[in-house]
């Protein structure tokens, strides 16, 4: 893979903005690991957590945007708990995902979801599904 | 002594045993959970951006209302504890967030409201030692792995219930009862989640591991204390080596100890059958 | 009337850029007084101090003015080029039109630095006219030393104080000098072995006839100033005689009574009557009080009845001593932070996980083990070991957020140990960033993992737990981006290091300053890396931050050479800028005694013809006292001054405004 960086990128609006929605400042991460480390979906992300957070210091927000990564994250804290220097990526993924909402991205038809599942499953996980997937 | 008591929507449907035991148990340690009058969904999720004030508001209303009913509010599922503690922290602590919440819904409230949840009531208000006191049908010889799951824990430094790498309130708990707790690595890893509604892959593996990690180190029976936990896990049973292991809310555990009867108890409605090994352990 | 001289620097174009230093030169000769004015280049330049030389001897001047960069830059410079011109030093005043004007103005066109120049210079000019020539203090000094911690770095400055021929008194608070070099195996990057090159140094400390060893003590109290210290140390009760005792070590053969090792860290026991290693120094065993049932409960006694020279002693009590030094080493070292913190890693619950230093103690021929890599649950052969870098360190949430700086390398010498003692084994390290700054220390790693085979894996471990007799190690490798897992046999975490317990106490006797991590702070960073803001107290060594063995004994010795270079006199001259007491108007309210941070005001008696004292008055130690002006502001009958900066002084400065 190679990454062409530019100013664009490294003072990225977009990214920008994630930090501004998610209230976290990517400068902070220096690499440790330790959100990917102790993240329970990391091994089925596109770019696990702190590919995320590097993927965004570099200013590629559409290719983060375009990975399943933000769609995957469970908001366990375990990354946040952990960090160092007290960063959330599940904070930044969340704030991915509300813009990505915002435009429009559903990521679940409600008229497809399974009646058994609207039966048995708690009434939290269809809530939170839809406030995590759903505009 | 009462406390007002928030159930939240799914202690209403799909996991009544979790409210009815716990009540019942309530009253045999000597406490009434009063539910609150009116009350509203806590909104399932406490919203991670900042910005999002939106998110606060269904947990703020429901604060709000449970303030005019007395100082402190406690709940069972650890998501709605979760929302309402962070809620609640954010109403007491940023004068700039309680401003604009308090304009969406209407009221005027400071955060002072004490937000417990059942575990902490029995651990600091009554104390695990009366518990044992009161216990009449100990939970002799079964191994119970307690699932912590994220929610109760985490972040530490708002829900501060106990030490988030290293927490003890659930085997105390499952200790007084007379129960041998299994300490199991996975107890404060995530079971899932929400991805139940779309994503049986990440679930399944994640539950499984958790209950892998319990029966691996010898527990008999699992123990939660959130009706999403509690659903992955049984959903996710079947894929585990622990095919056998059932699971149950803490109160059931709890209502077992205390003595009461096995159909206020609810264990039929649970997905898991535990009853083959209570019958096992002597017990009923 | 006044003679005097204005010097307006251009430092290149760091003053000239935004001020116009003709135009300030040229304003001051306007001012009485002034006759002489000029702007030049660089007025520190050894042309430059010729300049001014020549101009006072021309002209005849009585005080001068140098306007340039701040006085902390140049104004020693100033003020000894005014002396060899035959001009009293004090008379010599600087005005800093760098730092606080030219380098805050952007615009020379706008000609704010210019006024503000002309307007800061004028100041001083009328500050010059009420200048008092003033005399530098001269200092009598005690030419005996007072070292505080007996590691590597306390016994180098020890050593080099007494080759140079004064006395030293190298105070420990453990039975033993040593401190943590005692504890390691082998050194980074050469791998001898520490206690062989320890040793020597420690026992050459105690033979050597200008050094007194003041073990088991510690400092209680300082008094004085430099030059003149009065040190109160409090020598523990040891319970055995140190003029009688032979070392045999009968004693501790016989004493029934086990706990567990503080010097071992908990790997295995010692007696109650001990010494912490076999190669102590001195070679005199303690009782470890609290632990011994005849101290205690007047029960056993049995070191007593076999003590061939009769020298234990149970009622013996703790004795203070008072020793008078010139100056003072602050060596006390470092401790590694409670690894109990991080629940993840599992320390304390899983007894196959253990610190850096616990794990120097495997290795070590004198350890617990003998120096076979043995686990510490069931003594097996680890057969893989991970290794979790960072533990604490640069984690400003649950840590510190500085970086421990030695671990880099001490994790690399442990993988090289491992591989050397266990064939065959496998080391994983976990590691953020290697720091191998250092000379042959890049190597070292690279030898490490090309030579000894340690898989570097650069990510964070997340959690480690028990599982079918094996630790089970999640982490992630960033490199590869992917999760690890690994099934290991024991785990090592190089743990944050920390300052000692107590630090912050030891500094506040001391009256010497330390940073939020209560790691003692030097004067200057890079200049005056081993003095303190209070004259005669110097450091060396991890008690001001993490440090390796080289940097710990370079600082040692940096720090005797600052001590021999004091003693090099009889006496010393200091600045006079002290406080003064009018003693007629002094009232003796000793508002400035208790306001008085460095304790250097005292109480004089008034006496008449007769001897009768009449009255009493403040007076200022000149020795101690470090012209703050705290009493000045105390004063409530205005009878304090302080020279250089007198209340004259400075009204005439203001008022010139």
């Amino acid at each position: 893979m190679k990454i062409t960086l530019s100013n664009a990128d490294v003072q990225s609006k977009g990214v920008a903005r994630v930090e501004r929605l998610s209230g976290e400042d990517l400068k902070k991460c220096y690499q440790c690991g330790n959100c990917s480390a102790g993240c329970p979906v990391s091994y089925a992300m596109e770019i696990p957590p702190t590919r995320v957070m590097r993927m965004l210091q570099l200013g590629k927000l559409d290719e983060v945007k375009a990975a399943n990564s933000m769609w995957l994250c469970v908001g366990c804290l375990q990354c946040y708990s952990r960090c160092p220097k007290g960063c959330s990526v599940a904070a930044v993924l969340e704030a991915m995902r509300q813009d990505a909402l915002r435009e429009g991205a559903d990521r679940v038809e409600v008229k497809d979801l399974p009646m058994p599942l609207l039966k048995k499953a708690p009434q939290q996980a269809i809530v939170c599904g839809f406030r995590k997937f759903v505009s | 002594m009462k406390i007002s008591y928030y159930p939240g929507c799914t202690l209403n449907t799909v996991a009544k045993q979790f409210d009815s035991s716990a009540r019942d148990s309530a009253l045999a340690m000597g406490f009434e959970m009063a539910e609150l009058r009116q009350w509203n969904c806590c909104g399932a999720t406490f919203p991670l951006a900042p910005d999002n004030l939106m998110g606060l508001s269904a947990p703020a209303k429901v604060l709000s209302g449970a303030r005019k009913e007395g100082d402190t509010l406690t709940t069972l599922c650890s998501v709605c504890y979760n929302v309402l503690k962070r809620t609640n922290k954010v109403m007491r602590d940023s004068r700039d967030k309680r401003g604009v919440v308090n304009g969406f819904i209407e009221e005027e409230y400071d955060g002072s409201l004490d937000v417990l949840h059942y575990l902490e009531v029995l651990r600091d208000r009554i104390g695990f030692d009366k518990v044992k006191e009161a216990v009449k049908r100990p939970l002799k010889g079964i191994k119970a792995g307690a699932y912590y799951g994220c929610m109760l824990l985490r972040p530490f430094e708002d829900m501060g219930i106990d030490n988030a790498e290293r927490p003890t309130i659930f085997e105390d708990l499952l200790k007084a009862l007379g129960a041998e707790p299994v300490e199991f690595p996975n107890r404060i890893e995530c079971c899932g989640a929400h991805l139940a509604m779309n994503n049986d892959e990440v679930v399944t593996r994640l539950s499984g591991a958790v209950i892998d990690s319990a029966t691996g180190m010898g527990a008999e029976l699992m123990v939660t204390s959130c009706p999403l936990c509690q659903y992955n896990l049984e959903k996710s049973r079947g894929a585990a080596a622990g095919d056998e292991v059932p699971v149950i809310y803490f109160t059931q555990a709890l209502g077992l100890a205390l003595g009461q009867d096995l159909e206020t108890l609810g264990f039929e409605k649970n997905a898991t059958d535990v009853m083959p090994l209570l019958k096992k352990k002597g017990i009923v | 009337m006044p003679r005097i001289g204005v010097f307006v620097c251009q430092c290149g174009n760091n003053i000239a850029a935004t001020v116009d230093t003709k135009k300030v030169a040229e304003e001051m000769a306007k001012i009485p007084g002034v006759v002489y004015t000029c702007d030049y280049k660089f007025m520190c330049s050894s042309p430059g101090q010729e300049t001014l030389k020549q101009a006072i001897k021309e002209n005849n001047l009585d005080g001068i003015i140098v306007s340039a960069c701040s006085p902390h830059m140049h104004e020693k410079t100033f003020r000894k080029a005014s002396e060899a011109a035959g001009l009293n030093p004090y008379q010599c005043e600087i005005t800093n039109i760098r730092e606080q004007c030219s380098w805050v103005h952007h615009d020379k066109t706008k000609a704010t630095g210019t006024v503000k120049s002309v307007d800061l210079t004028r100041m001083t000019i009328q500050r010059l006219k009420k200048n008092q020539p003033l005399k530098k203090i001269k200092i009598p000094v005690k030419k005996k030393a007072l070292v505080i911690g007996g590691g590597i770095a306390g016994i180098q400055a020890a050593l080099d104080i007494a080759e140079g021929g004064r006395e030293v008194i190298l105070v420990e608070k453990e039975p033993s000098i040593g401190g943590n070099m005692a504890r390691l195996s082998e050194t980074f990057p050469t791998m001898d072995c520490s206690q062989c090159i320890l040793t020597p140094k420690m026992v050459e400390a105690e033979l050597n006839e200008n050094i007194t060893l003041y073990t088991y003590s510690e400092v209680e109290k300082v008094d004085g100033y430099i030059g003149n210290f009065t040190v109160t140390v409090r020598r523990k009760s040891k319970y055995v005689d140190e003029e009688r005792c032979t070392g045999c070590g009968e004693c501790m053969e016989k004493c029934p009574f086990k706990v567990e090792s503080a010097f071992e860290l908990g790997l295995s026991k010692r007696k109650v009557i001990y010494t912490p290693f076999p190669q102590a120094v001195p070679n005199i065993p303690v009782i470890d009080a609290p632990n011994c049932p005849k101290i205690q409960k007047d029960k056993c006694g049995a070191c007593a009845i076999v003590c061939g020279p009769k020298c234990i002693d149970f009622k013996m009590e703790d004795r203070l001593e008072t020793v008078e030094v010139g100056a003072i080493v602050v060596a006390t070292g470092y401790q590694l932070m409670p690894n109990e913190r991080f629940g993840e890693y599992g320390y304390g619950r899983i007894k196959d996980v253990i610190s850096g230093l616990q794990f120097e103690r495997l290795a070590s021929s004198s350890g617990p083990t003998g120096g076979e890599i043995r686990r510490p649950s069931d003594g097996k052969v680890p057969e893989s070991v991970v290794f979790i870098q960072c533990v604490g360190s640069r984690d400003e949430k649950k840590g510190v957020s500085y970086c421990s700086k030695i671990c880099c390398m001490y994790t690399a010498k442990h993988t090289k140990l491992y591989s050397h003692k266990v064939h065959g084994g496998q080391s994983y390290v976990f590691y953020m960033d290697i720091r191998s700054g250092g000379k042959r220390y890049e190597e070292f790693v690279r030898g490490a993992i090309e030579h000894d085979g340690a898989m570097y894996l650069r990510g964070r471990v997340s959690r480690v737990y028990e599982k079918n007799g094996k630790i089970i190690v999640q982490g992630a490798d960033t490199l590869s981006g992917s999760q690890v897992e690994i099934e290991a046999d024991m785990v090592v975490l190089a743990t944050a290091i920390v300052s000692r317990e107590g630090a912050d106490g030891l500094a506040q006797r001391l009256g010497i300053g330390y940073d939020k991590h209560r790691f003692y702070n030097e004067y200057h960073p890079k200049l005056k890396p081993v003095e303190t803001v209070t004259a005669g107290i110097y450091l060396a060594g991890s008690c001001m931050g993490p440090m390796d063995i080289p940097d710990s004994v370079a600082q040692g010795s940096a720090a005797a050479s600052k001590v021999l270079a004091l003693f090099s006199a009889d006496e010393m001259a200091r600045e006079p800028i002290t406080a003064l007491v009018n003693k007629v108007t002094c009232n003796a309210c000793w508002d400035c005694l208790t306001a008085c941070p460095y304790t250097a005001i005292e109480r004089e008696a008034i006496k008449d013809r007769k001897g009768n004292i009449v009255r009493w008055v403040a007076r200022v130690n000149d020795g101690v006292c470090q012209g703050c002006g705290v009493c000045v502001a105390a004063c409530r009958s205005k009878s304090i001054d302080l020279k250089g900066y007198t209340d004259e002084q400075v009204f005439a400065a203001i008022n010139a405004f």
